[in-house]
């Protein structure tokens, strides 16, 4: 084979690559367009029954009609957003502390099991999470934490049974913290050693050095790791389709403890759910809108996560 | 001003200022020489019989050594590689203890006071150390300079109050002019030579009573090797400061005082001109002369 | 400030360890403590949670799990004593895996080398490093409803089988689910492959040159052999993923029960054909699917971890044999 040849077959595939991942995108930017189309900036919204909403689109069948597009996708949203960032930034805090305590101050027999076991929990599918949620900890917010005046203090609104915030953001948490974990343990790893003995050598404590010096040192990798555990919980539709309560609803902080066991559903749960009736157009429509909305949000934390990235390493000249 | 406690042992004007005591030292190859010009001041730090073993190996890594190390003089630790005189100089501090299985015998005594009973922390900002590869934090200069202070501190002071302390460090590392323009540049900018000076001012920054020095220059170009050594020369009026180097022609510049290591004994501590022009023992005379090392 | 010494000369006895640590801990800030603690916490925390999950996953697992489960066929059924076994589910991730890895694997390989090697006009190497770092980060319902309408095109009805009437195509097989999982392989690959082939020394590829070789037989007897491991590790990496995905399966796999033929043509049915696999199995059998047989969901679940822990142990062994040939010879 010629270098000619051999150069075009690769730069084929580097190529086929490429127009799969545009194709993907302009296509879910097609197929959305209706939506956007009949319900303008209202899409992102609230003020109407979400559910109900994508019900009437199975029922209108093959020809809908515009009223039939409408979608006011707000709790889907805002679901997405409230599990997301909550979990992120619990996980963010657990990482860090997990991996100082791995990297400094655990034995090093401990440090030789633990390693291992993260990077495995990293490697557990979400719908095992999703199996734990719904077998062990729903059942227990049921039976324990939510009492009967609850219960029916907002019985007219909505079911509470287990499923809700507090219960989707501790899997949630759990799913996607061990690759922060693992992520930053490396980083931490990876700190070079002058710096470390530099700053005990000046007599700062050990939990300082690593505090002023490593952490510092690591922050663009933290970034990384959140980005990508943002971009994890984001898109995360089976596990949270299951321990979620699916239920196209935006519990109100405001209503105290009840919040944490109010039901909701992200837009990736809501597309997962719904994939089925993807015949009837208005309902097609829509769920390339949400996913339309998921990819671009995604692509948006990976660029914002560079933007951050570069501004760190530049104070850093690294 | 607390007084400092009285050293371990005077060193009187005519009596035997070097201290290894050769009763305390079997197996010593040669007597220790006389110094031929007084000390500058008061002996700070006492390295009394220090042993270090790593765990794993049969012999030790520094075997009984002892030195004084005085204000005002610069000690050179000389040898070859292996020979134990940058375990000895990180023993100084305590930072031989990060190495897992390293384990001390005999007493380090700073101003009289056994350094295993200072709390760590105090100890190394009285013993402060300046790395082989200039190891400057990826922070701005000032933050660099200031680390320590704030560290320090209970409460984090602001920049103004910290900017005096930050301007005098640099200006006795000789760093000042080159970089007061601009201190809130990334450190790792500097050059070589630039980093390690700044180094050098953030261990001043605090104020140390002794500057331990692991080969401060190996990384660096000839020039900045010059004016690091111009530096030494100038600090070692206020400080008391230890240098390890693989370089004879450095050790005979900067150095007051020299000690030749070879495989963990110490062999001979004299005043740098007397080891350097009459060795006493024949180790020494080969390494100076270059037979081997 | 710092010459003075802080305690008053030297003690005639070493002071406690318990008073020297209360000394300590004097000196320290109020936040770094609780930090300290926070951090012991989260550990003891961290390995908590692990152990029991990892315990209570194999325990729940070996309770359901037999060998009659694995190889027997999952039947419907309300009863879970009537529903049958997971052999379905077990081939049905194999072939998900077995499609995938390879669209994933040369695709993957083919774009790091052109990136490295070649990536002429660099333009272009821009597009495709960060159209892969879009695939990466994109969720993987958004490729999987993508992969759907893109599969009930009239052009792919070949890959699944079309309603008896000729009104739609079904979109929903083992090659749609294969092809659009291997979306989910391709960065891990592609990152791994690129960065090793990144870390080959520039004089080996000029000592090859300097033999005599052209590029490309450099690229296949030099630079392919040395970064097997790594392609390796990529793979086995991108497998991990490709099994745990439920999305891409629960939309474009069809979700039936047992393998179910499209066409007659034998092989090539299946491959036409829907299915279930593990991640597909656990959720429809869990209390929100529609199965609802909570110990064949555990047993399923066990199986995939397994699975998941052999594939890691793969990268953990090919790692320490890459770590055992790199020292001097």
């Amino acid at each position: 084979m010629t270098d000619r040849r051999a150069e075009l077959m690769l730069g084929a595939a580097a190529v086929a690559v490429v127009l799969i991942i545009v194709a993907m995108v302009v296509f879910i930017a097609i197929s959305a367009w209706p939506s956007f189309q009949y319900n303008g900036l209202k899409w992102f919204g609230s003020g109407g029954d979400i559910d109900a909403e994508l019900g009437d689109m199975v029922n209108a069948g093959g020809d809908p009609t515009a009223a039939d597009y409408r979608v006011r996708a707000w709790p889907l949203i805002y679901a997405t957003a409230l599990t997301t960032v909550l979990a992120v930034l619990i996980g963010v805090v657990v990482a860090v502390l997990a991996a100082i305590f791995i990297v400094e101050l655990a034995p090093p027999r401990v440090r030789a099991i633990i390693v291992p076991v993260v990077r495995l929990l990293a490697a557990v599918p979400s719908v095992v999470y999703g199996l734990v949620g719904i077998l062990v900890l729903v059942p227990f917010v049921n039976d324990h934490l939510i009492s009967e005046n609850q219960r029916e203090s907002v019985a007219y609104v909505i079911t509470l049974n287990g499923p809700g915030v507090l219960v989707s953001v501790l899997i949630l948490t759990l799913m996607i913290t061990p690759i922060m974990i693992a992520l930053t343990v490396d980083a931490l790893s990876a700190v070079p050693r002058g710096w470390r003995e530099g700053a005990l050598a000046l007599g700062v404590t050990r939990w300082r050095a690593v505090m002023s010096v490593s952490i510092r040192a690591i922050r663009p990798a933290i970034v990384a790791a959140a980005v990508l555990a943002s971009a994890r919980a984001l898109g995360e539709a089976i596990m949270l389709s299951m321990v979620s309560g699916s239920k196209g609803f935006a519990p109100q902080p405001w209503d105290g403890v009840l919040f944490l066991f109010e039901p909701l559903r992200p837009l990736a749960a809501t597309i997962a759910e719904q994939a089925e009736g993807i015949q009837a157009p208005a309902l097609k429509a829509s769920i390339y809108a949400m996913a339309l909305v998921l990819l671009v949000s995604s692509l948006m934390l990976s660029v914002g996560g560079s933007l951050i990235k570069r501004s760190l390493r530049l104070g850093t000249a690294r | 001003m607390v007084e400092f406690p009285p050293p371990v042992r005077r060193i009187t004007p005519n009596g035997s200022p070097n201290v290894v005591d050769p009763a305390d030292r079997q197996g010593m190859p040669e007597p220790i020489a006389r110094a031929t010009r007084p000390s500058y001041g008061p002996e700070r730090l006492r390295i009394d019989g220090v042993s270090i073993h790593y765990a794993g190996t049969e012999r030790p890594a520094v075997n009984a050594v002892t030195l004084p190390v005085r204000q005002g003089e610069v000690l050179a630790l000389i040898g070859p590689s292996g020979c134990g005189k940058t375990t000895l100089l990180r023993s100084l501090n305590r930072l031989v203890e990060l190495t897992p299985g390293a384990s001390r015998q005999g007493r380090i005594l700073l101003d009289g006071e056994d350094v295993d009973h200072l709390e760590i922390t105090r100890l190394r900002r009285r013993v402060s150390m300046i790395f082989q590869q200039p190891n400057p934090f990826p922070m701005s200069i000032f933050d660099n300079v200031a680390y320590a202070i704030r560290e320090q501190a209970m409460r984090r002071p602001g920049k103004a109050a910290l900017m005096p302390r930050v301007e005098t460090a640099l200006r006795r590392a000789g760093l000042w002019d080159e970089v007061a323009d601009d201190l809130g540049r990334p450190a790792l900018r500097l050059s070589g030579g630039q980093q390690q000076r700044l180094c050098i001012a953030r261990a001043l920054a605090v104020e140390p009573d002794v500057l331990l020095m692991d080969e401060p220059c190996s990384a660096l170009d000839p020039i900045s090797t010059g004016v690091v050594e111009e530096l030494i020369h100038e600090l070692r009026e206020n400080l008391a400061i230890v240098i390890v180097t693989h370089n004879l022609a450095q050790a005979r510049r900067v150095g007051d005082h020299v000690a030749f290591m070879y495989l963990g004994d110490l062999v001979e501590y004299a005043p740098t001109e007397e080891l350097f022009t009459r060795p006493r023992a024949d180790r020494t005379r080969e390494y100076v002369q270059g037979s081997f090392g | 400030m710092s010459t003075a010494p802080t305690t008053g000369g030297p003690r005639a006895t070493p002071p406690g360890r318990r008073q020297r640590l209360l000394g300590e801990l004097r000196l320290w800030r109020p936040l770094d403590l609780l930090g300290v603690v926070a951090a012991w916490t989260v550990g003891a925390l961290l390995l908590l949670v692990a152990a029991s999950l990892l315990l209570y996953m194999g325990i729940k697992g070996l309770q359901y799990v037999s060998l009659d489960l694995l190889i027997t066929r999952p039947q419907p059924g309300a009863d879970q004593s009537e529903t049958g076994g997971i052999l379905d589910p077990i081939l049905g991730t194999l072939m998900i895996i077995a499609i995938a890895t390879a669209i994933a694997l040369p695709l993957a390989v083919g774009a790091a080398l052109w990136i490295v090697e070649y990536s002429r006009p660099r333009w272009l190497a821009r597009v495709v490093e960060s159209g892969i770092e879009v695939i990466a980060g994109a969720p993987s319902i958004a490729i999987a409803i993508f992969g759907l309408a893109i599969f009930q095109l009239p052009i792919f009805s070949w890959a699944s089988f079309s309603a008896a009437d000729g009104g739609g195509v079904f979109g929903r097989s083992f090659i749609a689910a294969g092809s659009v999982m291997s979306l989910i392989a391709l960065p891990s690959i592609f990152a791994t492959t690129r960065e090793a082939l990144q870390s080959v020394p520039r004089h080996v590829r000029e000592a090859s040159y300097g033999l005599g070789k052209t590029k490309w037989a450099t690229i296949r007897r030099v630079l392919l052999p040395t970064v097997k491991p790594d392609i390796a590790t990529g793979t086995a990496l991108g497998m991990g993923r490709i099994a745990g995905d439920t999305a891409i399966i629960v939309l474009l796999l069809g979700a039936t029960l047992q393998l179910q033929a499209g066409s007659g043509i034998p092989g090539v049915g299946t491959l036409q054909g829907t299915g279930s696999t593990l991640t597909s199995y656990v959720y429809n059998n869990s209390p929100t699917g529609e199965g609802n047989a909570p110990e064949k969901a555990y047993a399923a679940a066990f199986v995939l971890m397994l699975l998941i822990i052999g594939l890691n142990l793969l990268v953990a062994g090919i790692g320490r044999r890459r770590a055992g040939t790199d020292l001097p010879r």
